[in-house]
This record gives C-alpha cells, sequence and structure tokens, in this order.
C-alpha cells in the first residue's frame, strides 16, 4: 500500500543522505522525496512516498526513528490528511490545440506560466492522481517535458507534527 | 578557563571520558593528533599494524569489559581499513568510537591525498557518525561519540576530524561537557508497565515454555538478573551463539544454544514450545531457520531495547521496548508477588519431554585413536582451564566447536564475531582482551584459514607483550565452505583446500614467540598442558585434527527449527 511517512529533520550536513541511504540500504522503495527547511531553521521537513506491505512500513518508521537525526515522524496515510504535488509541464501548443489546452487547464484549475509561439508551460497542483489525470486528459503525445516536486503532506484538524 | 589546540582537546576529551587503550595507526591526516598523544601518559596508544586489527582490538575489549572501545587511524585507506571492524562491532551491537584523520576541510572533495569520503563510507555500518568542523566543537563531539555509542543499543560511531582541526598553533577554551543534549536521541529506559504485567500473567499460565535470550543479555549487564528469573520459574532456557555465558551452560536448565548449529533439545524445545520469552535476541535467520514455518505452537514475549528489532522477523504477541535489566527486575518482583504458579504438572511434563532431547543426542560426536578430533580439543582446553578462560574465535567450523563445547559460566566470556562472520577477528580480539586482563588466561581459537587474515599481530603481541594462546585447529581446508560444498554441492571443493600452508611454528618464531604443533592424539592432554602452563609467552599451538569432520547438528536448510542433520547420515 502507498504511505505518504513525513519527518521532522535535524537541518544539518548528512542527515538527509541518512534517510535515503537507509531506504537503499534496507532494500525499501522511495517513490516521490521532498524535502527544504521549516520555520524553525534548525528542522528540515522531509515526505517520502514509498510502498510496502504494514510489516515493512512498520519496520521503514522503526529504521527512520533509530537515525539520530530523526526528530519526529508521523505516517500521515493513518489519519486524514491533505497532499499536494506541483507539476510544471511544457505542451507543444500550436494552432488549434492552443484553445484545447487553455481549456483543459482551467477545467484541471491550472495556470498557463509561459508562452511562446508553439510552447505552453502550465503550472498544476494536486495530489498525484489529479496530475496524472491531466498528463491523461491532454496526451502524451503533446508533453515535451515534465517536472514532479514530489508529494508534500500534512495532517487535517488539529494534528500537527512539530516539537 | 585552559586553552588548548585541537589536538590537544581531543586528547584531554578522552582522558576526561575515562579512555585507558586507544588502539590504532598513524598517518598524515593524524600527525597532530599523534604529536599530543605522545605528549600525555594517560591514554595509552597500542600500535597495531594493520588498521582492522586495531579495531577488532577494541572490539574485544569492548566485549570483555563492557566499556566502549576506542580506535584512532588516519584518512583515506587508514579510515577504509577499519570498516570490517566496523561492520563486524555494528552487526553485534558493541559499543566503539573510531577517530579518523581527515584531509584539511579546504581539501575536502578535491580528490586530495590519502582523501575518502569517511562519513559517507562507513554510514551504513555505523550507529551514528559526526565530523568536526570547527576546532571548538571537539570536546562536545567527542562526548557525543562516546554517549550515543554506549548507550540504548549500542553500536560503532565515526568521528571524522579533518586535519585543520587539530592544528597546534591555534589553541581553544577546553571544558568538557557533563551532559549531551540530543533532542532526537532518547533511548528507553524502562518498558511499559502494562505490557510487562501481561508478559508475567503469560508465562505464569504457559505449558511448555522457553526463554530464549541473545547478547542484549550481555550488552546490558542483565546476567545475573535472567538467572534469577529462569532459577524462579524453573523454565528451560535456551540462547544465541551471541547470548552464551548469559546464563552458566553447566546448569540442569540450560538447554545450549540454539538455531543453525544449536543443540537438538534447544531446537526441539522451541519448536515444541507454547510460549517463548525473548529477552534481547533479535531473531536472527541463523536461529529461525524458515521463518513461515518458526515455532508454529508458540505465542512470543519480546524484550529489546532496540524497537525496530521486534517483529522485524518473526512477529511479537507481546513487544516491550525497554533495557532488559530494567524489564526483567520487573519481572521479578511480579513472579514474586503473583500468586499464580506455574502449573507443575505441565512443567513437569515438559521437561521429561526435554530430557528425552537431551539424551537422545546430547552433543554426542563419534571418536576414534588414530586422529584428533577437533571437538576432543575443545573439550581438554575446557577441562584444562576450568571453563573459565576468554574465548576470542575466528569464524568457521573452529567457532561453531568452540561454541559448542566449552561451557561457559560467566558473560562477557565469549567474544566471537556472530552477526558479521569476521574472519580474521580472532587473534586481535584476544589481544585487546589479554591487554586489560593480564592475570586471565586468553585463548584465541582459530583455524588455518582465519588466522591467516590477521596473522600480521603477532608482531603486536611481541611489542605489547600479549602471551594469548593460539589454538589452530588445522584441517588444511576452509572447514565451513568445505562442509557446505560436501553437503550442498556433491564435494566439489572449489576453492576450499588451502594448499601451501606455511610452518606456523617456524612463523611464531619469527616473530619472537613459542610454537607447538600436536599432531597425536596421545600427546593433546600432556601438550595443552605444557602451553597452559608457558604463562609468559604466546604460543601458536598448531593442531592437525580430522579433515573431514562436519559441524552438528546442522539445521536442514529452509525447514524449521526442528530440521536437523545430526551426523553426515542422519536427519530428523
Amino acid at each position: 500500500m502507498r504511505r505518504i511517512i513525513s519527518v521532522l529533520l535535524e537541518n544539518e550536513p548528512g542527515a538527509l543522505s541518512r534517510v535515503v541511504g537507509l531506504f537503499s540500504q534496507r532494500n525499501y522503495n522511495i517513490e516521490t522525496l521532498t524535502v527544504a527547511p521549516t520555520e524553525d531553521e534548525t528542522l528540515s521537513r522531509l515526505t517520502v512516498t514509498t510502498t510496502g506491505s504494514d510489516k515493512v512500513i512498520e519496520q521503514i518508521t522503526k529504521q527512520l526513528n533509530k537515525l539520530i537525526e530523526v526528530v519526529k515522524l508521523v505516517d500521515l496515510t493513518e489519519g486524514a490528511h491533505i497532499e499536494r504535488e506541483l507539476m510544471l509541464v511544457k505542451l507543444k501548443a500550436t494552432g488549434s490545440q492552443r484553445a484545447e489546452i487553455k481549456r483543459t487547464v482551467d477545467i484541471f484549475r491550472g495556470q498557463i506560466v509561459d508562452v511562446t509561439s508553439s510552447v505552453y508551460t502550465v503550472q498544476l497542483a494536486g495530489d498525484s492522481e489529479k496530475l496524472d489525470g491531466f498528463i491523461q486528459a491532454v496526451g502524451t503525445a503533446g508533453v515535451l517535458e515534465v517536472v514532479r516536486s514530489g508529494v508534500s503532506g500534512i495532517a487535517r484538524g488539529e494534528k500537527v507534527l512539530s516539537l | 578557563m585552559e586553552l588548548l589546540s585541537g589536538a590537544d582537546m581531543l586528547i584531554r576529551s578522552l582522558q576526561d571520558e575515562g579512555i585507558e587503550y586507544i588502539y590504532g595507526y598513524p598517518g598524515g591526516a593524524a600527525l597532530h593528533i599523534y604529536d599530543a598523544l605522545f605528549r600525555q601518559d594517560k591514554v595509552k596508544h597500542i600500535l597495531v599494524r594493520h588498521e582492522q586489527a586495531a579495531v577488532h582490538m577494541a572490539d574485544g575489549y569492548a566485549r570483555a569489559t563492557g566499556k566502549p572501545g576506542t580506535v584512532l587511524v588516519t584518512s583515506g585507506p587508514g579510515a577504509t581499513n577499519t570498516i570490517t571492524g566496523i561492520a563486524t562491532a555494528f552487526m553485534d551491537s558493541i559499543p566503539m568510537v573510531v577517530l579518523c584523520g581527515q584531509v584539511a576541510s579546504h581539501l575536502i572533495g578535491e580528490d586530495a591525498f590519502q582523501e575518502t569520503d569517511m562519513i559517507g563510507v562507513s554510514r551504513p555500518v555505523v550507529k551514528h557518525n559526526l565530523s568536526v568542523r570547527h576546532p571548538e566543537e571537539i570536546p562536545e563531539v567527542i562526548r557525543k561519540a562516546y554517549y550515543i555509542a554506549s548507550t540504548g543499543r549500542p553500536g560503532p560511531v565515526v568521528v571524522d576530524i579533518p586535519k585543520d582541526m587539530t592544528t597546534p598553533n591555534e589553541r581553544y577554551e577546553y571544558a568538557y561537557p557533563k551532559k549531551v543534549k540530543l533532542r532526537s536521541y532518547n533511548p528507553a529506559i524502562r518498558g511499559h508497565a502494562g505490557q510487562i504485567k501481561k508478559a508475567v500473567d503469560m508465562l505464569l499460565a504457559a505449558r511448555r515454555p522457553v526463554i530464549y535470550a541473545g547478547g542484549g543479555v550481555i550488552l546490558g549487564k542483565a546476567s545475573d538478573q535472567l538467572t534469577e528469573l529462569v532459577r524462579l520459574l524453573g523454565y528451560p532456557i535456551t540462547n544465541t551463539l551471541m547470548g552464551i555465558g548469559c546464563y552458566p551452560a553447566s546448569d540442569k536448565q540450560h538447554l545450549g544454544w540454539l538455531g543453525m548449529h544449536g543443540t537438538y533439545e534447544s531446537n526441539m524445545a522451541m519448536h515444541h514450545s507454547d510460549l517463548i520469552l525473548a529477552v534481547g535476541a533479535r531473531f536472527d535467520d541463523r536461529v529461525t531457520n524458515a521463518t513461515e514455518k518458526f515455532c508454529p505452537g508458540a505465542r512470543i514475549i519480546h524484550i529489546d531495547i532496540d524497537p525496530a528489532s521486534i517483529s522485524k522477523t518473526i512477529d511479537a504477541d507481546v513487544p516491550i521496548v525497554g533495557p532488559v535489566d530494567a524489564v526483567l527486575k520487573e519481572m521479578l518482583a511480579l513472579v514474586r508477588e503473583s500468586k499464580e504458579k506455574p502449573d507443575s504438572d505441565a512443567l513437569s511434563s515438559w521437561w521429561k519431554q526435554i530430557e528425552e532431547w537431551r539424551a537422545f543426542h546430547g552433543m554426542r560426536y563419534e571418536t576414534n585413536d588414530d586422529v584428533i578430533k577437533p571437538q576432543e580439543v575443545i573439550e581438554m582446553l575446557c577441562k584444562l582451564t576450568n571453563g573459565d578462560a576468554f574465548v576470542a574465535t575466528d569464524v568457521g567450523q573452529h567457532q561453531m566447536f568452540a561454541a559448542q563445547y566449552y561451557k561457559f559460566d560467566k558473560p562477557n566470556r565469549w567474544i566471537n564475531s556472530g552477526g558479521l562472520g569476521t574472519m580474521g577477528f580472532g587473534l586481535p580480539a584476544a589481544m585487546g582482551i589479554k591487554l586489560t586482563h593480564p592475570d586471565d588466561e586468553v585463548l584465541c581459537i582459530t583455524g588455518e584459514g582465519s588466522i591467516q587474515m590477521n596473522i600480521q599481530e603477532l608482531s603486536t603481541c611481541k611489542q605489547y607483550n600479549l602471551p594469548v594462546k593460539i589454538i589452530n585447529l588445522n584441517n588444511q581446508a576452509l572447514g565451513m565452505v568445505k562442509q557446505w560444498q560436501d553437503m550442498n554441492y556433491e564435494s566439489r571443493h572449489s576453492q576450499s583446500y588451502m594448499e601451501s600452508l606455511p610452518d606456523f611454528i617456524k612463523l611464531a618464531e619469527s616473530y619472537g614467540h613459542k610454537g607447538v604443533r600436536i599432531e597425536k592424539k596421545a600427546d593433546l592432554e600432556a601438550k595443552l598442558k605444557e602451553v597452559l602452563a608457558m604463562k609468559d609467552d604466546l604460543v601458536f599451538v598448531d593442531i592437525y585434527v580430522d579433515r573431514f569432520e562436519h559441524v552438528y547438528p546442522m539445521q536442514v536448510a529452509r525447514g524449521s527449527m526442528k530440521d536437523m542433520w545430526l551426523s553426515k547420515t542422519e536427519r530428523v
């Protein structure tokens, strides 16, 4: 099953490599990984999406917790949560395609952030399925380049992951 | 406040940490540190002949004393040579700090001479690693390193020290921190009371219980509590290879050790039990055999300081995260208070069954007058040393024979590389023990394959006068490899035969030691007595043993715990 694990990590050199190293050493999957400092500059927030059986996920969270630089973590998929991913996509846009793409972008509530005579660059945020849906809707033939940020997530409601 | 250079701060920190010995080898990036070492006499340095041996020495010291070992090496090859030793300590959770020189900060990343990314290289095999970014940090980094290495589930910690951090003419205020602050590292200090209560209820209700103890009991210094609990309950106990000595082997409640080469009665008792109390053990694949066939009727209570060890391979019904000594102490109190008592009828019929298993095999082996059996050598050594020696081994058949036939009644005396299985571990580990236990008998039981992996340390033994006794069970082959080839590859002995062995006696003599060769069974006892009487000499005892012997019992691959070969022809 797909899981989103959110980690508060000491913002120190080498901390990220320990997390990434753990996944490869122990043969766990990483589907996406995002990391950036938080409002507290001593901490980074890292979000990793992974797949595995419950037993594997339990091991992943336990092994992550063993890393000295991991301060706290939560498996967001255990409760209600919001996930978002940002995508920038370059699409071939000539002739009648231009209007069609514009319509699709509007439907998906995206924005065209750069325009040339033959190319639209579209920005789109949402959960991973929505981004996949957009690519499917515009058709892969017109897609010139895709950049995805990887998933960021946060729990719904009062729950917070902080010190 | 005192002003000290980075190098002097490092050595002072070691002094303030109470470090008696460091094992190491100098080189360019570590020379400021070596100079600081020269200008003091509190911390003694042991110069090895290969950095790997320095780590095994520190490891042997740590296993025998329960205190963290310390290693000092230079950058590049000095550092990378320690990796096998670090991995060995990591797999067996041995507390250790490895101080590595590094090229000066401004050269890092430029492929400078003797530069290696030691933080990156060591990362998968350390509990943690730290690098020094400013000389002022040194006392804090050292304090942190020892704190992390020796608390919780212990393990090796590497400290990477760029050369410019130890420059002699830059001085800083020195103060050794009393406490370490780490917001993200808080090892459990006691177990969950509710879980402990539940575990005790289950223990007292069990009809076919087994206590399964591991190296965590020794690392957690909980042998006394364990022994008390086992005796109070009257239950059978088995332990892992790493747990040898955590409970007296000569006691009748002890079934020997379990797993791939464990005793018949241990493996049978585990398989047929209805309750397993696992204490500081990690259900390693060499214990469980096929996990899906593991102990089908047993519920499992698992006590471990490391939550990640619980339900990793075998699911626990009652997990208890905490230090084994504290948890066992609470269990003892609850068992004493409890009105429930173990069902004596069930227990006596369980013991009757176990005694039948014990009588059935009893660690028998075939023997004759012509050839020395390796098992006989170990039994003789055990007799002649009253089971009281420190025994360090290498890896292979000799290691299994030593574990099976030397009876350890005390913890911290059986010293072997259980998790990683590192050939070359034995001699340096024995040296590390002998250095701090000069009046105790220290044996290095080895084979002609393993001993050659760190034989250069005979020179270190001469320099520091370390009269260990090297017992070489010489079968002129890589015995365990050969055994597997006999059993699984129709005796195709691919690369397991050692041609052109050295004359070990002359070799030992050339390093300034004594050598004794034993070829005849009739000489075994007398010659071993002679060797053990040579208190002040390192003696290399080269014993020609049966070349065709196998280690039994041996679990059948992919079987359950009870599926074993008991001899070359007998399978149960």
